[in-house]
């Protein structure tokens, strides 16, 4: 299947949702799809590479980890990330972010993300073995 | 809502009876239309906190509840720390000590009119708002551990402001109990930028003018007329808010077992307010407001500065500084004894009724006002506390309209483009800088703040003091 990414409904937020072959596939499309709340990934160049590093004691609190390390970089470095490539071992994930200096005439943000709720939180694998991560971002 | 699982208390109060593992029972307070409005979502998330340990009395909900995570918007609950009562991150929520700040101006409607694109523009690109924009001020080391210790107090120490504004702000512009030194570095690092800045999203700074005066007591004690000129700016602690919730969230998850709490809804996380945890996160939170508080103060002082500039006038006292998401530590009656109860308000803002000793001498004789926020195309509204509202939901009110419509639905059915144009025929001129931003925030997707504030005083929780019709939106 191919990797990809959506939004579900949430009255006062919003749900993202990634779907991929391997839980760090899905890891990434749920980033692609929190980006994408903020601001049409198309439009944020790749230019810069920033490391990042979690650990955590179950691939749920892991998810929501990742996803609140993205934000903590995009608000301290004022930036935005479009693509991702992460690595999962154990409870432990590696990822490298790609994405570069917010222009907010050209990246025309509409909202900043505040943090990844643990509200329908999930990880897990459907019949097939394709993998989904996912929750609700507050905005 | 399925009315047929409620028992219908009075005109405005709905109860959800205890079952299960509800410790107290739940109760919404809102007219009939409104309940029939809300989601079934909400009664699940309130019967869920009515079973946290040592809360009192009731899970409440005001009229604009809608669900949320683990508290729903718009939810009110007490925990005493003598009987197990606990403190939860997620009654307070992200945007720690989010609030509204309203400003008197000097100026008439019609006297808007003569300079309102000049006003607009200069408030637009003098006000840092939307994601991205950065601030004027850059905190070092130190001075970041004094703003959070000394909320709007330090940012007038700083110069940015007045000391007669401190007493027209929540707890006299400085939460007490603040403990900067359970603020992270990261949490530190996110607000290196952000001191005077508006946010995005639902943040905005508003231009409005009083439409209609329900009470002209309180509203001549609010220094009110009509057809006068006020500033309100909505918005909270920014990115070391944010991340203070985040760490504070995460940590009672993984800390509420060691207390055998253990909660079906992750974001009800909560630990005994007296505990470790518990303590850390409270003085955490409390700095945390203390940055929200100064944010709006600083935010203030650059409304000032850009009516110097436009009409050579920079007199606009505040008329009062409320927060709507936050945890309090506060004394209140329950069942003739007296109790200091952990408060919780999620989307519900603090109601103090006349007499209070916390309210500044020129309110104690008419209440607190509360400042309830409309959409940019709707009114907003200033309603005052009143004596039933301690024995309604422990002084607390609504603190919006609350959406009808989620984000993906509004950016289905709205263009921002249009929603300006639209607004713009009806004399309200909206700023912004993301026209998606503007959609989601379409008036239509939310509810009917009138409804809102009609239920909040049928209910006793507040009383209709005035009316305020949109004239200019920053948004942010």
């Amino acid at each position: 299947m191919k990797p990809k990414w959506e939004h579900f409904e949430h009255q006062a937020d919003i749900g993202i949702r990634g779907t991929g072959r391997t839980m760090a596939e899905a890891f990434e499309q749920a980033a692609v799809a929190m980006t994408a709340v903020i601001a049409l990934p198309d439009r944020i160049f790749p230019r810069v590479a920033i490391r990042v590093h979690c650990e955590a004691p179950d691939r749920e609190l892991l998810l929501a980890d990742w996803l609140n390390a993205i934000l903590r970089e995009m608000s301290t470095l004022r930036m935005l990330f479009s693509r991702f490539e992460v690595t999962v071992s154990g409870n432990i994930l590696e990822a490298v972010l790609h994405g570069e200096t917010l222009d907010p005439e050209r990246h025309e943000p509409a909202v900043e993300v505040k943090g990844a709720t643990y509200f329908k939180l999930s990880v897990g694998q459907d019949e097939e073995g394709n993998w989904t991560a996912q929750c609700v971002v507050d905005v | 809502m399925d009315k047929t699982k409620l028992i219908q208390k009075s005109e405005w109060a709905w109860e959800i009876p205890r079952s299960g593992r509800m410790e107290v029972p739940g109760l919404l307070y809102a007219s009939e239309s409104l309940i029939e409005e809300v989601d079934d979502k909400v009664r699940d998330q309130l019967s869920n906190v009515a079973s946290l340990p040592g809360i009192v009395e009731a899970a409440f909900a005001m009229p604009d509840a809608h669900w949320g995570y683990g508290f729903p918007i718009g939810g009110v609950a007490a925990f005493d720390p003598n009987q197990g009562g606990v403190i939860s991150a997620g009654g307070v929520g992200f945007d720690i000590s989010c609030g509204v700040r309203t400003l008197l101006t000097p100026l008439r409607r019609n006297e808007v009119e003569r300079i309102r694109d000049n006003l607009a523009d200069a408030l637009f690109y003098h006000i840092p708002a939307g994601m991205g924009s950065t601030s004027r001020l850059s905190l070092d080391s130190r001075e970041m551990t004094a703003m959070l210790k000394g909320g709007a107090r330090w940012a007038v120490s700083k110069g940015y402001g007045v000391d007669g504004d401190l007493e027209c702000i929540e707890n006299s512009g400085l939460c007490g109990d603040a403990e900067p030194d359970e603020v992270s570095e990261q949490a530190r690092r996110r607000q290196t930028e952000e001191m005077g800045t508006l946010g995005s999203g639902n943040h905005y700074l508003e231009l409005q003018a009083v439409a209609e005066i329900f009470d002209p007591v309180i509203a001549a004690a609010y220094g009110l007329v009509r057809d006068g000129v006020v500033v309100s700016i909505h918005c909270g602690s920014r990115g070391l808010g944010h991340q203070v919730a985040t760490e504070f969230s995460r940590r009672m998850i993984l800390e509420a077992p060691q207390y055998g709490i253990h909660v079906t809804d992750r974001e009800l996380a909560s630990v005994p307010a007296q505990s470790p945890p518990g303590k850390a996160y409270y003085g955490a939170m409390r700095a945390a407001a203390n940055c929200a508080l100064a944010n709006r103060q600083i935010l203030s002082h650059f409304v000032r500065e850009v009516f110097k500039s436009v009409i050579g006038d920079d007199e606009l006292p505040v008329l009062y500084d409320v927060s709507h998401n936050m945890c309090s530590l506060e004394d209140h009656e329950v069942g003739g004894v007296k109790k200091r109860l952990y408060v919780h308000r999620k989307g519900a803002t603090r109601a103090l009724g006349p007499g209070h000793p916390d309210l500044p001498a020129r309110y104690r004789p008419v209440g607190q006002p509360v400042l309830v926020g409309g959409t940019m195309g709707t009114a907003s509204y200033i309603l005052a506390g009143t004596e039933e509202s301690g024995r309604r939901a422990f002084n607390s009110a609504c603190h919006g309209a609350g959406r009808s419509q989620s984000r993906s639905q509004a950016l289905k059915q709205f263009r921002g483009e249009d929603v300006v144009e639209t607004l713009r025929r009806r004399n309200i001129t909206v700023k912004t800088r993301s026209f998606r931003g503007v959609a989601e925030e379409a008036p239509a997707a939310y509810k009917d703040v009138s409804e809102v504030v009609r239920a909040t005083a049928g209910a006793g929780l507040a009383r209709l003091v005035a009316r305020l019709e949109p004239m200019i939106c920053v948004k942010g």
